[in-house]
């Protein structure tokens, strides 16, 4: 039990050393320690890789502050603590008409890491990042100090803050806008895709869409090469839509008892589950009501889903790559998974669009962001290597939130702003991704 | 739409319990000790939906405010459908040194059974209501490891026993809740006990005996069958027992 919640949520890097502390109460000071042991805010342990883990180190496990602080039924402002997952927040106010503008693909994040990670939706195009939504953050840093950061008050440790992997301080409380919404109900239509080609040309005209994504059968043979199904949603206007209750969002309905043998998961078997799922959901529909648990957070209703890859976890691979070789880029990756001896078992592709984010480090930039999931083993290792060579020449860049392996080199070429972020980081702070990534670096820690 | 008295408001247990009142609509009064904590409690409750959230700051181990405080609950709900009693300390210098002892059995027994007095008698005189106060499994049996917090449980049981008797034809229900092991700051410095609950879950199911009571409650109901085991042991065999 305890390994299992500690670990990240790809499971791999597997870290030993690490103690957890939860903080109870948001006025609670931080814990003494001292160089070289360091903080790390640790939310609902979703991120992927090694944002989450600190090894060596101390984890301020945020679950307890899970309380809400206020809420303007009038403005949709609401200000919790930062422990407050996305599926409490919704279950709370969409019955009231309010919904966040921003949602991850799991609602069991909590607002905290939504920031730290500045996390981006099925309808970034649209709507951008998280981070667009904050209104104000308390951070909590090791000389004691308690500010609020808004993008005016201390804007400078606000924009750090904002998708910076928890390294600036400790997020205690945060303030939303939330979106206004008529119902717990999206109508959603899907669209055959025959090929990559077919994907981008129905790029601009999906933009007008509040969601877009677009599922991909990584194994597809290549005749076939980027065939999938296109989804793309609107908020239900219908006033019958609030009918239905909105119920509790991120419930599982079902869970997945134990980790599964690792062998399971392999290129047979998710070639297969890919082939059924493509023929079950691959044609095109016309609209349909469908409610927001199902389609932004689907992965929900499985608890624990992760463990189907058993013990030896999932390496998550999140780029993007920016729109002027995007094509190109994209057909690459996937003729070198093609080529591979693995595949991705739920391959995503989306069109991000230019919105900017105040976040100094956030991921998405316009272009299009492809991910994959691979059963980890050393082929995966070998193969995510090679896709970083196509990133890279595209000027493309990887998600820190989902990565577990990247070099340091590609981290430092992808996000050229981590010279300027690492002046804000706090000297007591720090995390096994930052360590691993500005490794050799000066201003390292 | 109860009206519900909550001691001890800001310890983890009572707050799940006072989440699951708020999402019914209740009006609630929390009393506690931090009154930084209590607002942060409030203010969480107001949102989850609960008709209206007071606080007051008590010190508990103070007997002779414990009266003055339940006449002004009563007085600022309109009445008292239900109360719980939730705080308490574990302290491990209990088990050898008297100073700890006696302190504990002052938090734990003392203000708690003097409480469930003040809340009875004005629950008697306005003709009913329902009484849950939380005690432990270790009440059931001594071990080496926590006997002094066992015991000081072991008498709130059996005092809360006897008030139940004498509550019962007044139409008023006292409820002794014995909670396994929970994830709450009361166990921060100790590794996870085997069975280990959530506090949302054991939160819950307190605020289902306050809506609906019953004499005596295991949470989770699992503990019902193991401390049926635990006190069948032989003692022969129990006094060898690292636990």
């Amino acid at each position: 039990m305890s390994i299992d919640r500690w670990r990240s949520f790809g499971g791999y890097p597997r870290v030993v050393d690490q103690r957890v502390v939860p903080v109870w109460w948001r006025d609670d000071p931080l814990p003494k320690v001292a160089a070289p042991v360091t903080l790390l805010p640790r939310g609902r342990g979703l991120s992927y890789g090694d944002v989450c883990l600190n090894e060596g180190g101390t984890l301020l496990w945020t679950g307890p502050l899970d309380r809400f602080i206020a809420f303007d039924p009038e403005a949709g402002v609401v200000r919790c603590e930062a422990g407050v997952t996305i599926a409490q927040l919704a279950t709370a106010l969409l019955p009231r008409g309010w919904f966040l503008p921003v949602s991850p693909g799991t609602a069991l994040v909590s607002l905290g890491g939504a920031v730290a990670n500045d996390v981006h939706g099925k309808n970034q195009h649209r709507r951008g990042c998280f981070g667009r939504y904050v209104r104000a953050l308390e951070l909590a840093r090791s000389d004691g100090s308690r500010s609020e950061c808004t993008p005016t008050r201390n804007a400078e440790l606000f924009r750090a803050t904002i998708g910076g992997m928890g390294l600036t301080g400790l997020i205690t409380a945060v303030e939303l806008q939330l979106l206004a919404v008529c119902g717990p109900t999206l109508e959603l239509e899907s669209q055959r895709l025959t090929g990559l080609a077919d994907l981008f040309a129905h790029g601009a005209e999906t933009q007008r869409h509040e969601y877009a994504v677009a599922w991909i059968d990584a194994s597809a043979p290549l005749r076939h090469l980027g065939r999938g199904v296109l989804y793309r949603a609107e908020h239900s206007r219908e006033p019958a839509a609030l009918a239905p209750r909105a119920g509790e969002f991120g419930r599982a309905r079902a869970r997945v008892p134990c980790l599964l043998p690792s062998g399971l998961a392999r290129r047979s078997t998710l070639s297969l589950l890919n082939r059924a799922y493509g023929w079950r959901a691959g044609r095109s529909r016309p609209p349909r009501l469908v409610s927001m648990r199902s389609f932004l957070f689907p992965l929900d209703s499985i608890g624990d889903w992760n463990r189907v890859y058993g013990r030896r976890g999932v390496l998550q691979y999140q780029c993007v790559v920016p729109l002027a070789d995007a094509q190109l880029a994209s057909r690459e990756l996937l003729l070198r998974i093609g080529r591979s001896g693995t595949t991705s078992f739920l391959t995503v592709a989306k069109l991000f669009g230019t919105l900017d984010s105040p976040g100094l480090m956030s991921f998405p930039r316009a272009g299009m962001t492809w991910s994959f999931d691979f059963p980890l083993c050393a082929e995966a290792l070998r193969l995510c290597d090679e896709l970083d060579r196509t990133v890279a020449a595209a000027g493309g860049r990887l998600y820190p939130a989902k990565d577990a392996r990247m070099s340091g080199a590609m981290f430092r070429a992808g996000f050229p702003e981590w010279t300027q972020f690492a002046a804000y980081i706090d000297p007591l702070f720090s995390s096994s991704f930052w360590r691993r990534v500005t490794r050799g670096e000066e201003s390292t820690r | 739409m109860a009206r519900i008295v909550i001691y001890g408001a800001t310890s983890a247990i009572a707050e799940e319990a006072a989440r699951s009142c708020a999402a019914r609509g209740d009006t609630l009064c929390l009393i506690g000790r931090n009154a930084a904590r209590l607002t942060a409690v409030a203010d969480d409750l107001a949102v989850r939906g609960a008709a209206h959230v007071l606080t007051a700051v008590l010190d508990f181990e103070d007997l002779e405010l414990h009266a003055a405080s339940v006449a002004d609950a009563q007085r600022q709900l309109g009445g008292i459908d239900a109360a719980l009693i939730a705080h308490g300390v574990l302290d491990l210098e209990a088990n050898g040194d008297p100073a700890a002892l006696a302190h504990l059995m002052h938090v734990n027994f003392v203000s708690a059974a003097s409480l469930a007095l003040r809340l009875g008698q004005a629950m008697r005189a306005a003709g009913g209501g329902t009484l849950v106060v939380l005690s432990s499994v270790a009440a059931e049996r001594g071990r080496r490891s926590n006997f002094g917090y066992g015991a000081s449980k072991a008498a709130l049981n059996v005092f809360l026993q006897g008030l139940r008797a004498e509550l019962a034809p007044a139409g008023v229900r006292v409820v002794t809740a014995k909670l396994g092991p929970t994830r709450t700051p009361m166990l921060r410095h100790r590794p996870a006990p085997p069975l280990v609950a959530s506090a949302r879950r054991v939160g819950r199911g307190v605020a289902r005996l306050l809506h609906r009571p019953r004499d005596e409650a295991y949470l989770p109901a699992l503990w019902g069958a193991v401390m049926w085991v635990v006190r069948a042991l032989p003692e022969w065999l129990a006094k060898r027992l690292r636990w």
